[in-house]
């Protein structure tokens, strides 16, 4: 009981960071069409203007700089790049998003050295928010989830209820009307993108210092987002929402499985030869490649994800 | 007929030129000569060392770190001291990414430099690969044969049924390693329950196997609550990992990570308030005394050949003087120091730079290490030292001198181990040229 309620917490916790990062990807395609392969690239940004924001000026500023910031080189590689390729298909965009990826990651070992940098949570927020079954749960995590649930709720009210997000919506499907309207598109295009970016940077400035800020950190997560925007389906916000907090409750209480894979056979009565390798290998030792196995699964059996509308 | 290859081997064609048309352009060969001296000190007459470890990648800070430590290393304890034979020690970084098959591409480039020495010490897996290629390398061209220093990489195996001629091993085994936890253990009788984490990889498994075996004939009572691999270098949240210690109701954790596995794992102890006890190979260095901070006090041990709070001659200084240097690097390896020093020695006894002379120099030499004497076994080429466990505790400016990475805590010996009873018997068998 105990430990699965602090599993619970734990996962919930990751999945909404997951849920933060997904976000902006899963908009930008649900609104533009186009699969963004650099997305943790931003997310990577973002912490590193983070920490050099706060070694100027602390943690505080950074939390909304940042993402600013983000959003900004977004549009503009919306406004500048993106915008030409797209003239050339989806392929041509694709593989700008895709080389993007690789730029931004050498822009980062240039500027920042290829080691990790001292990215450290505020002294505000460090320590122990409450106490559940003596494991304390840190004030940092609680923080996470706050502005993880808060994005989620403005993204929702942005989208739904103001008139921008009408727009936005509209111009999605019907962008010749729109334009008709008198809405300038393209801008409605860039400004999505960057908000896309933003959110990604956003869960940069806090996931940097929770984990570890440094280059890999975009290669670490670029292929755990694109599962979970497959899983929940592509372009569904809330199913991005779901498919992160299952993503990471799944990781979460995999770790804690030490039965190995006879033992699960030997549940529905089958007994594997004893001594292969493969078969004494334990739930634990397979949690990296659960999601995988996950989305792998999702795409034979539900192709258009848990809550996706379309069958693409 | 002009070949158009000319400018882009140019190196190749130098050697050509070298070998093939001595009496028509010894004029140009001396031209090159004086061009190449003028071009620097940078060429010629140096001692070269390629240090093939992570310069990237999640353990990047682990490797540019070592690199640090040996290149002020070979100035301040070589150069600086009339180097070897009157030429200069120095270690150039080739960037392995802590991936076996990269590491045999850096090796292959090494060569090609004209490298006759390497040192690695991140990963056993970077290090097996390593022994192997290097031992290929040496039955094919036995005129520029190569030679392995490992100043980290502590598979006990390395030394073991896959020891070689061709490497030297200066950090302790995990075999050694265990023994002195485990005796150390055998007579804490609070210990209860022990929980084994570690990186699923060669270095992990030999930690976990030796801890378990070890334990077993010396704390029958004690018990193994829980064992645990994970990914290494890709866990970036051990909540979990943690909450599972937890629940199994483990007083003391035995792990061998190291770099930001280890900062990350001992993180998301001190986030949960885990309270068990961490008995580590490498807590002292490389950001992780950052990470735990006043919650590892007397909670996190470590098992090494030296720490700051070790009285030593000079080391002190030259511990203080890099960490001024290098802000941010604070100086961690005594056995990188160990290792250049006995390395040059060597070549100097040896009077040549041959990697098989320096080799059998280097064999059976006792050295008057900082640490204490210190013996490179001929049998197995691992070199036996004294080994200090110590305790997290708070700096006093006396027994705990000087604080760890500035964070108001030291380490405080608790335990120590003499050269001789460090000692272990070796399963290896070595074929020697």
């Amino acid at each position: 009981m105990e430990f699965v309620a602090i599993s619970l917490l734990n996962g919930i916790t990751y999945g909404l960071l997951l849920f933060m990062l997904s976000s902006g990807l899963t908009l930008i395609f649900s609104m533009m069409g186009i699969l963004n392969f650099a997305h943790a690239s931003f997310y990577m940004l973002g912490a590193y203007f983070a920490y050099q924001i706060s070694t100027w000026v602390g943690f505080w500023p950074g939390l909304l700089v940042a993402p600013l910031l983000v959003g900004a080189v977004g549009a503009l590689i919306e406004r500048y790049g993106l915008r030409r390729a797209h003239r050339f298909g989806h392929v041509a965009e694709l593989l700008f998003t895709f080389g993007l990826a690789f730029v931004v990651e050498e822009l980062v070992h240039l500027i920042w050295g290829k080691s990790s940098v001292d990215y450290k949570i505020p002294v505000e927020l460090d320590g122990a928010l409450f106490t559940l079954f003596g494991t304390d749960f840190p004030i940092y995590k609680g923080f996470m989830m706050l502005v993880s649930v808060g994005m989620l709720v403005a993204l929702y009210a942005l989208l739904t209820r103001t008139r921008i997000g009408l727009i936005i919506q509209a111009a999605l499907t019907k962008p010749d009307m729109v334009e008709a309207l008198g809405h300038n598109v393209p801008r409605i295009f860039m400004l999505v993108f960057g908000g896309g970016t933003a959110l990604a940077g956003l869960a940069g400035v806090i996931g940097g210092n929770a984990f570890i800020t440094e280059p890999g950190m975009a290669a670490a997560v670029g292929s755990i987002v694109f599962v979970i925007v497959v899983v929940g389906g592509l372009g569904s916000l809330g199913g991005a929402f779901i498919a992160s907090l299952l993503i990471g409750c799944i990781q979460t209480f995999s770790v804690a499985l030490s039965i190995s894979i006879t033992d699960v056979f030997a549940l529905v009565g089958i007994t594997l030869p004893d001594g292969s390798q493969v078969a004494r290998l334990t739930i634990t030792q397979l949690a990296p490649v659960l999601p995988y196995l996950l989305m792998v699964a999702i795409l034979i059996f539900r192709p258009r994800g848990l809550m996706g509308s379309r069958e693409s | 007929m002009q070949n158009p290859m000319d400018g882009v081997a140019g190196f190749k064609t130098f050697q050509y030129l070298e070998e093939n048309s001595m009496t028509q352009s010894k004029f140009r060969n001396l031209a090159i000569a004086a061009s190449l001296a003028l071009m620097g000190s940078a060429a010629y007459a140096q001692v070269k060392i390629a240090y093939i470890d992570p310069l990237s990648g999640p353990f990047a800070n682990v490797g540019e770190a070592g690199l640090k430590g040996f290149k002020e290393a070979a100035e301040i304890l070589v150069n600086q001291k009339g180097g070897i034979m009157g030429q200069k020690l120095e270690f150039v970084g080739f960037d392995n990414k802590g991936s076996p098959q990269e590491t045999q591409i850096q090796l292959k480039a090494a060569i090609d430099q004209g490298f006759r020495y390497v040192t690695q010490g991140n990963g056993s897996g970077a290090a097996h690969s390593l022994i192997d290629a290097v031992n290929k390398w040496n039955e094919r061209n036995p005129d520029k044969t190569v030679l392995f220093f490992n100043y980290a990489a502590v598979d006990p195996t390395l030394t073991g049924e896959k020891c070689s001629f061709w490497h030297f091993r200066f950090d302790a085994n995990t075999e050694m390693k265990m023994e002195a936890i485990t005796n150390f253990m055998e007579n804490d009788k609070k210990i209860k329950k022990v929980f084994i984490i570690g990186q699923d990889y060669a270095h992990g498994h030999q930690v976990a196997k030796a801890a378990k075996e070890m334990l077993a004939k010396k704390r029958k009572d004690v018990q193994i609550v829980g064992e645990d691999l994970h990914p290494i270098g890709r866990v970036k949240d051990f909540a979990p990992y943690i909450a599972k210690i937890k629940a199994s109701g483990a007083d003391t954790v035995i792990t061998g990570n190291w770099g930001n596995d280890l900062s990350l794992l001992v993180k998301a102890a001190k986030d949960a308030g885990l309270t068990a006890r961490f008995f580590t190979y490498y807590a002292g260095g490389l950001g992780t005394p950052q990470a735990m901070g006043a919650s590892g006090e007397n909670k996190v041990l470590q098992l090494t050949e030296w720490h700051m709070n070790v009285p030593t001659k000079s080391t002190e200084k030259f511990a203080l003087d890099f960490n001024k240097k290098y802000p941010g690097v604070w100086f961690y390896y005594l056995r990188v120091n160990t290792m250049v020093e006995m390395v040059a020695k060597a070549m100097n006894t040896a009077k040549s730079t041959d990697p098989k002379a320096v080799a059998l120099a280097l064999e059976d030499m006792r050295f008057p290490a900082e640490n204490g004497e210190v013996w490179m076994r001929k049998s197995d080429h691992q070199l036996m030292q004294p080994l200090y466990i110590s305790v997290f505790a708070k700096a006093d400016g006396k027994t705990v001198k000087h604080d760890s990475e500035g964070t108001g805590f030291g380490w405080k010996t608790v335990a120590s181990v003499s050269q001789r009873d460090s000692q272990l018997p070796t399963a290896c068998i070595m074929s020697r040229p």
